[in-house]
């Protein structure tokens, strides 16, 4: 019941917010929806699949690549978002592919992931000379790939319709939602119970007959589409890609938002964006000298008093006033 | 030979120099209960994880039902029809009773039937009060319980129990026992055990192991009977050897 009191909140206070808010406002508020995706492609893998990837911000980057190289060539901008998930999503079963079935370490797998990263950067770095270019797409190296279009609403028969900041704000909250409500579908589904169980211990899910590999597979490229949409979006909302959205910085970014959120819950992921990213903002504009610093303070603070994340601290306080039973056992983490 | 459920030929285990299991020859027929005994350190463990895929071999093979499962992954033994329960409980401690078997219900008969399956063997195994409750909260010996209970659940052709009355009180050990014959209705059973009351109680067939191979094999009075057994495992003063 509670649950989709929530949802319905959700819905209106996006649909109500460009009616107060400033245009200024509603952009950086897209971009912050963006990068909720992108943290709540982090906590599907992480938070449900316990397996902890860096690359995030490498799927993140390839989405955004795929969506300008392709609408650049195509105007498409529906076919450039499809790349862009696809893309993002095959280079992470890919990369699922060979470290899931060679079994290799959870240590290991975060520190490849992190390589592949810290890889697409430098070569994305090298593509400054306009010989590196994919048809009418030049890569730009650290200058970045520029006029990357805008989003469009397509429809067969019909002059496309660019999408105006409100506009795109809609689009970008209702696809935030609707991942959202995918993901959560997925973690209570069947295959999400069995992820879980591969997530307390891998052998004994083993021995009970389920191959922990392909599943990890599976939701490792889904976490990888989910951040190469969000890559598209980004790009779409920018008209821009640079190398940076590989740096290490990016990579950390993804995991401290979900830590500050809460990992394992989805709504952390979306909570945790929303505060560090408003809070850059605010350090940033409060002419504060040290912005990074003040930042990780700021951070260190939080995450020491609430270990376990903003949402599951609220949730305890909110059962803790009005005296409910904490959620089933089944779903227990 | 239609009837033989397991066998292995020549089955070894080294770790670093030391040989767990050595050379072991170990033939089970369908619908057999047989109980296996031996000294800490004998391999008994170390035979379980060889036979559920846990462990490769180091040398030797190990068929089941008629197929050579030596090289097979964990999950595929498990679909071949072999349940282990660990001498450890091995259970999900942050989940369910009802979730643990439901795990294991999925698996061995698909998500429609599971939940039916549950309800009953949440009945056989006395825990329908406690279904909800996180398994992390049990007893030990309810936890013993949880984990048999998921092998029930699973109804796999071959049954491996490790120590399985481990920390129960003598009347859960007598429950246990009524169980194991009750399992052995439907499924062959290796059941490893310390406690020469329970294995009595089951009536099995005995294998005695030592230092990985078979020492003896026969029935619970022949073992009784066996001199060189009483020396090494019974507890009885070693002899002054000829
Ligand atoms: N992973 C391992 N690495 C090294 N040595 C091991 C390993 N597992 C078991 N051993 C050794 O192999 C021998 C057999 O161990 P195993 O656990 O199979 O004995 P057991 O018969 O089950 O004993 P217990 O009655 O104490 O449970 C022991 O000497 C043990 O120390
Ligand atoms: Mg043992």
């Amino acid at each position: 019941m509670t649950a989709w009191a929530l949802w319905a909140v959700a819905v209106v206070v996006v649909a109500a917010l460009p009616a107060v808010l400033s245009l200024f406002q509603i952009v950086q508020l897209t971009v912050f929806m963006i990068y909720s995706l992108l943290a709540l492609s982090l906590d599907l893998i992480w938070g449900f699949g316990g397996i902890l990837s860096f690359g995030q911000a490498a799927f993140f980057g390839v989405g955004g690549y795929f969506y300008g190289i392709v609408g650049i060539n195509s105007g498409s901008t529906t076919l450039a978002l499809t790349a862009g998930v696809a893309g993002a999503a095959g280079l992470a079963a890919l990369l699922g592919y060979f470290t899931f079935y060679g079994r290799v370490g959870a240590m290991y797998f975060a520190v490849i992931t992190l390589t592949v990263t810290l890889i697409l950067h430098q070569v994305m770095g090298t593509t400054a000379d306009p010989r590196y270019a994919v048809g009418q797409a030049r890569l730009g190296g650290y200058n970045g790939m520029t006029n990357i279009p805008s989003l469009a609403l397509e429809a067969p028969g019909r002059a496309p319709l660019t999408l105006d900041p409100v506009q795109l704000f809609y689009v970008v909250g209702g696809l935030l939602l609707l991942v959202l409500a995918l993901t959560r579908a997925l973690v209570r589904s069947s295959f999400g119970r069995v992820l879980g169980a591969i997530r307390e211990d891998e052998l004994r899910t083993e021995l009970l007959g389920y191959d922990p590999r392909w599943r990890k597979l599976v939701t490792f490229a889904i976490s990888g589409g989910i951040a190469g949409l969000a890559g598209g979006l980004f790009a779409g909302w920018g008209n821009f890609m640079n190398p940076q959205v590989f740096s290490m910085f990016q990579s950390a970014l993804v995991v401290i938002w979900v830590m500050v959120g809460g990992r394992g819950t989805l709504y952390g992921a979306v909570v945790g964006t929303l505060v560090v990213q408003s809070l850059t903002n605010y350090l940033g504009t409060a002419s504060v000298t040290y912005t990074t610093v003040a930042l990780g303070a700021v951070l260190v603070v939080i995450v020491l008093l609430f270990p376990r994340g903003l949402v599951p601290a609220i949730g305890g306080a909110v059962r803790r006033v009005s005296g409910r039973r904490p959620p089933a056992p089944e779903f227990a983490r | 030979m239609n009837d033989v459920v397991l066998q292995t030929r020549g089955l070894v285990k080294e770790f670093g120099g030391l040989r767990a299991v050595n050379s072991l020859d170990f033939t089970l027929r369908r619908g057999e209960l047989r109980c296996v005994i031996g000294p800490n350190g004998a391999g008994k463990s170390t035979l379980f994880k060889l036979l559920t895929g846990q462990l490769k071999p180091t040398a030797g093979t190990i068929h089941f039902k008629g197929l050579d499962v030596t090289r097979l992954l964990p999950h595929e033994i498990a679909r071949a029809g072999i349940g282990i329960k660990f001498q450890v409980p091995r259970v999900y401690d942050s989940l369910s009773v009802a979730e643990n078997l439901w795990l294991s219900a999925r698996s061995s008969h698909g998500t429609a039937g599971a939940g039916a399956i549950v309800d009953r063997v949440l009945a056989e195994v006395g825990l329908v009060e406690r279904r909800a409750s996180p398994v992390g909260h049990l007893s030990h010996g309810d936890r013993q319980w949880v984990e048999i209970g998921m092998v029930l659940t699973a109804d796999p052709d071959l049954v491996l129990l490790d120590e399985p009355t481990a920390g129960m009180t003598h009347a859960e050990a007598r429950r246990t026992a009524d169980l194991v014959r009750e399992i052995n209705r439907r499924a062959t059973l290796i059941v490893v055990e310390h406690d020469m009351d329970f294995v009595r109680n089951i009536a099995g067939y005995v294998t005695v192991l030592h230092r990985g191979a078979v020492l003896a094999e026969g029935t619970m009075d022949e073992i009784r009977a066996n001199d060189v057994v009483r020396d090494i495992y019974l507890g009885k003063r070693p002899r002054a050897r000829s």
